[in-house]
């Protein structure tokens, strides 16, 4: 038995390593022993049959759940930060990890743009001296907003929601709210940007652009990006880098080519005896020949 | 000193048996709907009204055995109360299932402030006094001019809610009701989509509650003789504090938090302070929350992201 | 799960709306017989029992009636088959939308004529508008917590009570005068709300709603029980009331000029009046102008994050917990400053003054105006007052004010049932990227927040 775990790229450091990663709720082990790494300027995909631990994964990463062993060290200017010590606000705000969710959280009352203002609040917080700057119009404050108000106007046209920012976030199609979550996730100026199952749902033009705006996040802002994905085109077409999940545990690890051919990772998808009889669009769909 | 604490424990238990019935119409409320039923305290104040209304209208036609005159009260006032928990729900809560997550706290807020007042417009706001229905007891022990007494009535109070606990247990969990409010409590939609009837259910299980609310209203228009249209409001509180306590969606719990709550008021008047009675169980409501949210017997939640 | 929701259709045509006005009859019959047919009166030192089923028939009769008009209504709103049902929104909301809009607008007439006000009416007037000032300004407080940040505070009038308390006690065992304790108070009332909040603010909406009611009833039975501090139920007396720059509104003074005095005028109580109004009126103004300036800024947009989305703000690095804080002590703060003002103006505060009613109050005006509506609080603190008066202004209304909790206790239901956020409910982004003339769609539906919980099912 094969197991992939030979993903060494060259002139891109290590990002976020996590190390014996283990994570029980009672006797339930959703996570076993996992250790993976992603590097700066990847795209890393975290893929697996429904179930395996995908998401959990994603929330200690975030500090929604405390591990129950291992580490995780996010590198960011030089310095290390242990995700799995600290609180979920401060990961976001120290180490630069920001999230989506599986299904979508926006500020759905608030309007599009005012969800990109709010997303960098701890920027504009620390300009507006616990408000009372704010309060005063101090020019300090002014220009912090002013800047704010830039950034959130790029992503607006990154994301091609720029005619619809003074809509509520609630009254965009489901395409176009995915998009938003990224943006204000990106609002957050992160170092790692982990996304869950952003194509979900997506028609294929929608799934496209997403594409392309992923890869230009990796290649224009050089950010990494962590991304949980069902969708076997997006994964195939825009990682670097592919870590695969099953019942907790990593079976394969490696470019996305090596990946698709290992053997475990074909009988995590489809059963031991089911090779021979796979239907052509399944075929496709995890890049086998029939 | 032996028998000073005694006599407190039977009255500490005999109170939260009160508390104890009015907690399981939180709990089982809680755990079928996720909320708190700030209505509830309300429905246990009117039960106690219709159980002395009762009394009154049966001690006038004339006499009877205290026993039987307490069974027939018992059937009138969980009758007729049952209606007021099954409107509560139809009209407050039902239409808001879905709303935002303000609104049916706001609206049970609202429907509680209106039971009350209710009550206060068209029964009066003097304190209500009935005549004891019921005298003695066994002297259980004496000593040095103390006697330690359990009252017939404090007998019949726990024997009831000990009966009442058992009864309503084996309905839990032995019949299709049971297992339709358990279904309901798991996952509402999927237990709509298995036929699960879950409007009924929940509706049931509101039914239930201001039943048992009903008895205790009942056991404490007996108990303490007096009620007025306020009393909802801290024996409410408290009980919400028994539900937390024992931890909240279990029945047991419940039971076991009401219990305690009796049994902390009455050691606190007892040796520290009848004034700050009710700030000691305000106390251990907020110290419970703070320190250990899914209290004694309750299942820790995990969050979903 | 909006789909197993089995909405009350309306049974077809008038024999459907007459069953079920038949059946709501029927149960309005059980519930009243016990609780209103049958009363419970004292005589000669017993209870007995007197019937009131004229009473009870009219309530049926009632309930007949207003089931069957709904019904019908309902029916005729109801869309027939195959016509698509048009989500535009409705009038109120229509309405409210144009509210919000001319907010500015509104605002400053309404504060021209309560600026006028003092100078055109009688002393009765102006106390009756000193009393809707003192809950606009409570409105306005507990807005900030539970319509900006969507805590639901039931404990409110704690602070209200912290702030009396605090000028009480300074004024009458310090010597300190109203001015003097008026910081002192919010502060106070502020620390207070850290305090508090800190361990439980991190509870889910409804636990944080029953312990917020439990520290409510825990300060005023302090206060009612700590004889040596607060003289218990007698409470404090003697309270000194506000000077103007040093100028007592009084017949005399022995230390100085009165106000009377020092501008040549003749003495009458009302200038204390209209000085008291004032000092309200300024004290609300305060508060409104701080919370319109709040929403604006960082802490205030992320109030609002907060009660759309507590988890997805935890994700973009906001501290909850802090957010909160200083949303519930920034509430607290101006419950303190109406406080101070509620003893001063007295001259005599007990904790009576301070029961869960009172929260009760506070909380159906925000409710009822419209969760995070400024000008929303003002109407329905008016309309509020006017119920404790009524009675006084039609003669026919008789007692009216004992109805007051059963009819805003009624409309905090019915209000939840039609318009879940409120009479004047309606959002303004608290910024525009294209100013108020760009591309927009159509406004906001009124349950558009309906779908976003903070917390898990």
């Amino acid at each position: 038995m094969s197991q992939l775990d030979n993903y060494a790229p060259v002139g891109k450091p290590a990002l976020l390593t996590v190390e014996h990663l283990t994570m029980r709720f009672g006797g339930l082990v959703a996570i076993d022993d996992l250790s993976f790494t992603a590097h700066e300027r990847d795209i890393t995909a975290l893929i697996g049959p429904n179930g395996a631990g995908k998401t959990t994964v994603f929330n200690c990463l975030t500090g929604f759940y405390k591990p129950t062993v291992g580490r995780i060290t996010m590198k960011r200017e030089g310095q290390d930060y242990l995700l799995e010590q600290m609180e979920g606000f401060r990961i976001t705000r120290l180490a630069g990890v920001a999230r989506t969710f599986q299904n979508i959280r926006l500020f759905s009352g608030m309007t599009v743009f005012e969800n990109l203002i709010v997303a960098q609040h701890n920027h504009l917080m620390n300009a507006s001296m616990f408000s009372i700057a704010g309060l005063l119009g101090l020019p300090r404050y002014r220009s912090a907003e002013k800047e704010a108000i830039e950034l959130a106007k790029f992503w607006l046209h990154k994301t091609g929601l720029y005619e619809r920012a003074d809509n509520p976030a609630s009254s965009l199609p489901y395409g176009a709210q995915r998009r938003l979550e990224i943006a204000r996730a990106m609002c957050t100026k992160p170092r790692l940007l982990c996304l869950d199952e952003p194509a979900a749902g997506l028609n294929p033009k929608e799934s496209g652009e997403l594409n392309d705006l992923l890869l230009s996040i990796r290649t224009d802002q050089g950010i990494g990006v962590l991304l949980i994905e069902h969708d076997m085109s997006v994964v195939m077409k825009i990682s670097d880098h592919v870590v695969v999940l099953d019942y907790g545990r990593k079976i394969s690890d490696g470019a996305p080519y090596d990946v698709r051919n290992d053997e475990n990772v074909i009988k995590a998808y489809l059963g031991e005896d089911e090779d021979e009889d796979l239907p052509p669009e399944i075929a496709a769909d995890v890049g086998m020949q029939p | 000193m032996m028998d000073y604490f005694l006599q407190q424990l039977i009255n500490g238990l005999t109170l939260g048996a009160v508390y104890g019935l009015i907690a399981i119409g939180y709990t089982m409320v809680y755990g079928i709907i996720g909320m708190i039923n700030f209505a509830h305290g309300e429905i246990f104040m009117i039960g106690s009204f219709i159980s002395l209304i009762s009394f009154l209208i049966l001690s006038s036609i004339g006499a009877f055995s205290a026993v039987f005159a307490i069974l027939i009260v018992l059937l009138v006032t969980m009758i007729f109360t049952a209606v007021f928990g099954w409107s509560v729900e139809r009209i407050a809560y039902r239409p808001l299932r879905d709303s935002f997550k303000l609104a049916p706290l706001i609206s049970a807020i609202g429907m509680s402030i209106f039971l009350q007042s209710f009550v206060q417009v068209f029964q009066g706001a003097r304190p209500k006094p009935l005549q004891p229905i019921m005298h003695g007891g066994i002297k259980l022990l004496e000593h040095d001019g103390f006697a330690v007494q359990i009252s017939y009535l404090q007998i019949i109070i726990i024997l009831l809610t000990v009966g009442l606990m058992i009864g309503f247990t084996a309905v839990i969990q032995q019949t299709p009701l049971g297992r339709s409010q358990r279904a309901c409590e798991q996952d509402r939609t999927m237990a709509a989509l298995l036929g699960v009837n879950v409007d009924r259910t929940i509706s049931l299980t509101f039914v239930m509650g201001a039943a048992l609310a009903a008895v205790a209203g009942l056991m404490f228009t007996l108990y303490y003789g007096v009620i007025d249209f306020f009393i909802g409001f801290l024996a409410g509180v408290k009980a919400f504090t028994a539900a937390v306590l024992g931890g909240i969606g279990s029945l047991p719990g419940a039971m076991l938090g009401g219990v305690l709550i009796g049994l902390i008021e009455a050691f606190w008047s007892a040796y520290f302070s009848i004034a700050y009675k009710d700030v000691a169980v305000f106390m251990v409501l907020v110290l419970v929350l703070i320190f250990r949210p899914t209290g004694l017997l309750g299942r820790p939640e995990v969050e979903k992201v | 799960m909006a789909g197993f929701k089995t909405a009350a259709l309306p049974r077809e045509g008038l024999s459907g709306a007459f069953l079920s006005a038949l059946a709501t009859a029927v149960v309005v019959l059980v519930l009243t017989i016990p609780t209103v047919g049958l009363k419970t009166d004292e005589s000669g030192g017993s209870l007995i029992v007197t019937r009131h089923f004229d009473t009870v028939a009219w309530l049926v009769g009632l309930a007949f009636v207003g089931r069957l008009v709904m019904s019908l209504f309902m029916a005729r709103r109801a869309v027939k088959p195959g016509e698509q049902k048009k989500a535009g929104p409705s009038a109120m909301d229509r309405f409210a939308a144009a509210v919000a809009r001319n907010g500015t607008k509104i605002g400053a007439v309404g504060l021209v004529i309560a600026v006028l006000l003092p100078f055109v009416t009688s002393n009765y007037l102006i106390d009756f508008g000193t009393n809707v000032l003192i809950y606009v300004m409570l409105g306005w407080g507990l807005n900030i917590v539970v319509g900006l940040a969507g805590l639901l505070d039931l404990g409110y009038v704690a602070f209200y009570a912290v702030g009396a308390y605090t000028v009480a006690l300074l004024a009458t065992n310090v010597g300190l005068g109203f001015w003097a304790c008026l910081p002192l108070a919010g502060l106070f009332a502020a620390a207070f709300g850290v305090v508090l909040g800190f361990p439980v603010l991190r509870l889910r909406g409804d636990y944080l709603a029953i312990v917020t009611l439990g520290f409510g009833e825990i300060i005023r039975l302090v206060l009612l029980n700590w004889q040596n501090v607060t003289n218990g139920p007698n409470g404090i007396g003697g309270i000194p009331r506000p000077t103007l720059f040093g100028l007592p509104f009084a017949a005399h003074s022995a230390t100085g000029p009165t106000f009377a005095e020092f501008f040549g005028l003749e003495f009458s109580p009302s200038q204390r009046f209209i000085f008291l109004y004032f000092v309200i009126l300024a004290l609300a103004l305060l508060t409104n102008f701080f919370t319109i300036r709040m929403r604006r800024l960082p802490v205030g947009r992320a109030w609002e994050a907060l009660r759309e989305d507590e988890i997805a703000c935890r994700a973009i690095g906001i501290n909850a917990t802090n957010i909160k804080l200083s949303a519930f002590a920034i509430g607290a703060m101006f419950a303190g400053f109406a406080g101070s003002f509620f003893a001063t103006r007295l001259g005599f505060i007990s904790p009576e003054s301070f029961t869960f009613t009172e929260s009760a109050t506070i909380l159906a005006i925000v409710v009822l105006g419209g969760m995070g509506s400024q000008l929303g609080v003002v109407l329905a603190a008016i309309m509020l007052v006017s119920l404790n008066e009524a009675g006084r202004w039609f003669s026919f209304l008789g007692d009216i004010a004992l109805y007051r909790p059963l009819i805003y206790g009624g409309a905090m239901v019915v209000i939840m049932l039609v318009r879940p956020r409120g009479l004047l409910a309606h959002r303004q982004p608290s910024i525009l990227l294209h100013g108020s003339d760009g591309p927009k769609e159509s406004l906001v539906p009124n349950d558009g927040l309906a779908a976003s919980t903070g917390e898990l099912p």
